[in-house]
């Protein structure tokens, strides 16, 4: 979807403004936002194309006034709300009121480490082989769909160079949305500044993505 | 603020709102037995003490010594990293990218915030925010002055934007006069922005 997340080449934000030993948390209610937004993932009730796209789904003037925990936070209530875990009368009464649904799974304590250590791998077989390889001139679709996307706008309808075959991977523009994995190929696609930019586009500049066969068509 | 107002509350139970409702959702999940609280102090442990930029920075300074392990890395970041024992959540999948005296490489997320956790920990405020995700890509060499890092004009730059579950770590050059140094010592001039793009490597003082 078109929404607040698409920032490639929006003007107007300011300067970055790097913070010199920047904490990992500026208050102790971010800790927190960490742990519970991983927790709640782990009940494996939704995949992180569902909670990605549940963040960009913010009203823009939310998203942009919004720090990224109090982000993760907004989303997760939806998520849960969503899959029947948490009511909006519980989340009035700032306790549990209304039965939840059953979770695939509890994150214990004890659990923790390995979980983390083995993640979350993305990568799956693809049926067919590769459409694309290294050298490749492809252009990428002109689409706005309005669902989950990971082809920035800024990145359609431009012609760039296949870079590398990657390995199959999720589709997250159905997985986002239940419709299942369909793994695709994903390569790495590198343009020119001046494809995506034009004119007084910096001459030394090349940008990549990382783009699901799909996303391109043969230049 | 003023805190001459004329009321009687107790501030010691004052939270401010985000803070609160935060607090909310840990208590109803906890009480729906949906979540274990000290999960999350486990969690936050992990990602306070444990995985950080040294990952990161270990990993970067063996390549800087052994060229059996720099070639890995190029080759299959994922597993080179995984020998060091850095492996898991957002870095199942990773690529090192290496600068050259001709290209600076630069990573971004400009559709959120993906990132190298297991070599870098959790990203500053800074790489999630606006400002960075909308402009690395299109004017990068303001941004990294804003890091105040100018590069010559002739340098190439390569934005690497992480739109899929690719997590990049760039790998700085080494700085001169660093011929005789251990890994150790290397590894202390290789810092967090050094492996995003948004620094060189320390130079040896």
């Amino acid at each position: 979807m078109n929404g607040p997340q698409d920032l490639g080449g929006q003007m107007g934000f300011g300067p970055v403004a790097p913070e010199k030993d920047e904490p990992y948390f500026h208050a102790d209610w971010e800790r927190r936002a960490l742990g519970v937004t991983l927790c709640a993932g782990a009940m494996g009730a939704w995949t992180i194309d569902e909670s990605r796209h549940a963040r960009e789904s913010l009203h823009p003037a939310d998203y942009y006034g919004s720090s990224y925990y109090e982000i993760w936070i907004k989303a997760l209530e939806t998520l849960l709300k969503r899959h029947g875990f948490v009511s909006d009368r519980d989340l009035a009464a700032g306790k549990a009121v209304d039965p939840a649904a059953t979770p695939k799974r509890v994150l214990k304590a004890e659990n923790v480490p390995d979980v983390l250590a083995k993640g979350g791998p993305c990568d799956r077989p693809v049926a067919t082989p590769a459409r694309f390889k290294a050298g490749d001139l492809v252009r990428t679709k002109n689409f706005h769909p309005t669902g989950h996307t990971r082809l920035p706008r800024y990145a359609r309808g431009k012609q760039g160079a296949v870079e590398a075959v990657r390995d199959g991977f999720v589709f997250p523009d159905t997985n986002a949305h239940g419709q299942g994995e369909n793994p695709q190929w994903v390569y790495t696609v590198v343009f020119d500044g001046a494809e995506i930019w034009g004119e007084g586009a910096d001459p030394t500049l090349t940008v990549s993505i990382d783009a699901w066969e799909s996303y391109l068509e043969p230049a | 603020m003023s805190h001459n107002h004329n009321h009687d509350h107790d501030h010691d139970n004052e939270l401010d709102p985000f803070a609160a409702r935060v607090r909310a959702l840990e208590t109803i999940l906890t009480q729906k037995g949906l979540i274990d609280p000290a999960a999350i102090d486990v969690i936050v442990d992990t990602y306070e003490t444990k995985i950080g930029p040294r990952n990161g920075a270990k990993v970067v300074a063996k390549a800087w010594v052994d060229p059996d392990f720099a070639a890995l890395l190029k080759r299959d970041a994922t597993a080179a990293i995984g020998s060091l024992g850095y492996t898991g959540r957002q870095g199942e999948h990773m690529q090192a990218v290496f600068n050259t005296a001709d290209t600076h490489n630069l990573v971004v997320c400009t559709l959120c915030s993906c990132y190298p956790w297991s070599v870098l920990g959790l990203p500053p405020v800074w790489y999630k925010a606006p400002p960075y995700r909308s402009r690395a890509v299109i004017d990068p060499r303001s941004v990294l002055e804003e890091f105040g890092l100018t590069l010559p004009d002739t340098t190439k730059i390569r934005v690497w934007d992480s739109t899929a579950e690719l997590r990049y770590l760039v790998v700085p050059m080494r700085p001169n006069g660093t011929d005789s140094w251990s890994e150790e010592l290397l590894a202390d001039l290789v810092t967090r922005d050094a492996m995003i793009g948004t620094a060189l490597a320390r130079e040896p003082a």
